[in-house]
C-alpha cells in the first residue's frame, strides 16, 4: 500500500486521519501532542501513538523542530503517512526517526479514521 | 537518490556523527522530492533560532550538534526571541534567556553569520542569478526565488541546517523546474500591502509549487514582502511570477469574495491593545517611509517595530530611528513579530498589525486576537 518509504520502520496502530494539510508549528502542542488550531479538523485530538495520516505538510520551516520535539517529549505518532511529503515533514521525521510513508492515492482514499493498519 | 562514494561514507557515519545526521536528513528529503543527486549550494539561511519555537528538545539538539559540526558555506540565521538591549522590559523568565543564550552559542560555535533576521535578502548582497542557495524561513525562500532570481526549495529548518553543514542540497522541485502550474488572476481593485498579504495566503492554499499572478504590474518592497510571507505561511508554494500571459493549465480568480474569506479567517478583533510592525522584519526603505508617514504624529498606543540589527544601526546613523522613537515607536532587533515571546496574553488580548503571517501565528501560537489593517490605516487611526 505504500508508494514510497521515506523513513524506514514497521508499525501497527490506529489511524488518525485528517483531510487538511498540517503546519506543525502553531497547529500541534509540542509538549502534549494535541492539535491546538481551532480551525483544524483534528482540533482537540492528540497525535500520540497514532498513525497520523494527512495530505501534506505546509507552512513554517520550523515545523521540523516541532516534529523532533514531539518525539523527544514522547508524544509523537507511531508513524506518519501522506499523499505528498514536503521538506519539513521529511526532514523532521528523518531526524526524529519517525517512520514516514507516501501512500498510493487509492490506498490513501480507502484508509479511514480509526482503522487499525500496519505499515512498513 | 544517487550519492557519491564520499557522501555514502558520510551517511554511514565514517566522517562523524554530525555529517551522518546531515546526510540522513538530505537523503530523506531527496527521496521525498525524487532528487537524483545532491548539488552544491552557496548560502544557507537557517530557521530554528528562537527558543520560543524550538523548545528544550531543539536547544539540546543544537548544543549536541555544535560539539562537532561546522558550517561549510555562508550561513545566516533567523531571528531569536528577544533584543538583548530591551529584554528586561518584557519580563521573560531566566530560563528563557538561558536557553536562548545556549542556542546563540551553538550557532556561533558552528560558524554562523549573526544576522538574526528573516530578511537576509535586504541585508546581504545577493549572489548572481540562478545561484543555488538553501533558505529555510519561508518568506526568504519565496523572495529569493521570485524577486532575487536565486534557486532554493522552500527548505525546512533541518534541510537548510544539513545544507549549511554539507554545502549541498538535493537537486529537485524548484531547483530543477520552477515553471508555474497555476495562474491566479488578481481581481481586487486598489490593492495595498494587506491585500497582497491576503492574496499570498490564498495563493499558498491553492497553488503547491510555483504560481503565476496576473493583473499585477509592479509591487513595492512592502507589498512584495507581505505576499512572500503570507504565501509561505499557508502552503508549500515556493515561488511566484507576475505574468499576464502565463500558459499554466489551471486558472483561478482572487476577487473581493475570496479576499473577504481570508480576512475573516484571520481578523478576529476590531481593535488591538498594541501595534506590531515587522513580520517580516522591516528593511531600511520601510523604516524611512514610515518615518515620513509619522512626521508630526505620535502613536496613542504602544507600537513595536521589528527590524534587523544592521538596519537599526543604519537607521540610527541616518536619523530615522530617532524620528520613529519620537513618534512613540519601540525599535527591536534580532527578533520578530512572528512567534515572539514578548507579546503574550498576560499583557494584551489583541494586536493590530498589517502582517498576515504575524496574524496567523499571533492567533495560533500566542492565542491572541488580531486586528488587521494596512499601514496607512494604522497610522491614520492610531496616531494623533
Amino acid at each position: 500500500m505504500t508508494q514510497k518509504i521515506i523513513v524506514q520502520g514497521k508499525v501497527t496502530g490506529k489511524v488518525l486521519k485528517s483531510n487538511q494539510p498540517i503546519n506543525f508549528l502553531g497547529t500541534i502542542d509540542k509538549k502534549t501532542g494535541e492539535i491546538i488550531d481551532k480551525k483544524h479538523d483534528l482540533y482537540g485530538k492528540t497525535i500520540k501513538d497514532s498513525i497520523l495520516i494527512f495530505p501534506n505538510g505546509i507552512g513554517s520551516s520550523v515545523g521540523a523542530y516541532t516534529i523532533y520535539s514531539i518525539k523527544s517529549n514522547n508524544v509523537s505518532p507511531l508513524a506518519m503517512a501522506c499523499q505528498k511529503v514536503d521538506l519539513t515533514v521529511a526532514s523532521g521525521c528523518a531526524l526524529a526517526n519517525i517512520p514516514l510513508f507516501i501512500l498510493e492515492p487509492d490506498e490513501y482514499d480507502k484508509i479511514k479514521d480509526g482503522d487499525e493498519i500496519s505499515l512498513g | 537518490m544517487e550519492l557519491t562514494r564520499e557522501e555514502e561514507k558520510s551517511l554511514n557515519g565514517e566522517h562523524g556523527e554530525s555529517l551522518q545526521i546531515a546526510y540522513r536528513i538530505l537523503s530523506a528529503v531527496g527521496e521525498a522530492t525524487d532528487a537524483e543527486r545532491l548539488v552544491p549550494i552557496h548560502w544557507a539561511h537557517v530557521s530554528g533560532v528562537n527558543y520560543n519555537t524550538i523548545g528544550d528538545a531543539g536547544e539540546e539538539f543544537l548544543a549536541n550538534l555544535s560539539k562537532n559540526a561546522k558550517f561549510k558555506v555562508l550561513t545566516t540565521v533567523n531571528p531569536m526571541g528577544y533584543d538583548k538591549d530591551s529584554v528586561e522590559k518584557f519580563g521573560l523568565d531566566e530560563n528563557f534567556i538561558q536557553k536562548q543564550e545556549s542556542i546563540r552559542k551553538s550557532y556561533t560555535k558552528m560558524g554562523m553569520t549573526a544576522s538574526f533576521s528573516c530578511i537576509p535578502y535586504e541585508i546581504y548582497d545577493l549572489p548572481r542569478e540562478d545561484t543555488q542557495v538553501s533558505f529555510a524561513e519561508s518568506n526568504a525562500a519565496i523572495y529569493a526565488n521570485s524577486i532575487g532570481h536565486l534557486k532554493t526549495n522552500k527548505e525546512s529548518a533541518f534541510s537548510a541546517l544539513a545544507s549549511a553543514i554539507t554545502g549541498k542540497s538535493p537537486y529537485s522541485d524548484l531547483r530543477k523546474d520552477d515553471s508555474p502550474n497555476m495562474s491566479i488572476s488578481m481581481k481586487v481593485q486598489d490593492p495595498n500591502e494587506l491585500t497582497f498579504g491576503l492574496l499570498g495566503y490564498f495563493a499558498g492554499k491553492v497553488a503547491d509549487k510555483s504560481v503565476a499572478i496576473s493583473g499585477v504590474k509592479n509591487l513595492d518592497k512592502r507589498c512584495n514582502k507581505s505576499l512572500c510571507a503570507s504565501m509561505g505561511t499557508s502552503g508549500s508554494c515556493g515561488k511566484f511570477v507576475l505574468d499576464d500571459n502565463s500558459n499554466a493549465s489551471e486558472k483561478v480568480d482572487f476577487d473581493e469574495k475570496e479576499m473577504q474569506n481570508v480576512f475573516d479567517e484571520l481578523n478576529t478583533a476590531d481593535s488591538g491593545d498594541l501595534i506590531t510592525l515587522g513580520s517580516p522584519q522591516l528593511g531600511l526603505e520601510e523604516m524611512t517611509d514610515l518615518a515620513a508617514m509619522l512626521k508630526g504624529r505620535s502613536f496613542k498606543k504602544r507600537c513595536l517595530i521589528f527590524c534587523p540589527r544592521a538596519i537599526q544601526e543604519q537607521a540610527r546613523s541616518l536619523g530615522y530611528a530617532g524620528q520613529l522613537e519620537s513618534a512613540g515607536c519601540e525599535l527591536l532587533s534580532d527578533c520578530c513579530t512572528c512567534l515572539t515571546p514578548l507579546v503574550t496574553k498576560k499583557d494584551v488580548d489583541s494586536v493590530t498589525t498589517n502582517s498576515i503571517k504575524g496574524a496567523y501565528y499571533f492567533k495560533n501560537s500566542n492565542g491572541l486576537d488580531v486586528n488587521l489593517k494596512p499601514l496607512s490605516e494604522i497610522v491614520g487611526d492610531e496616531t494623533s
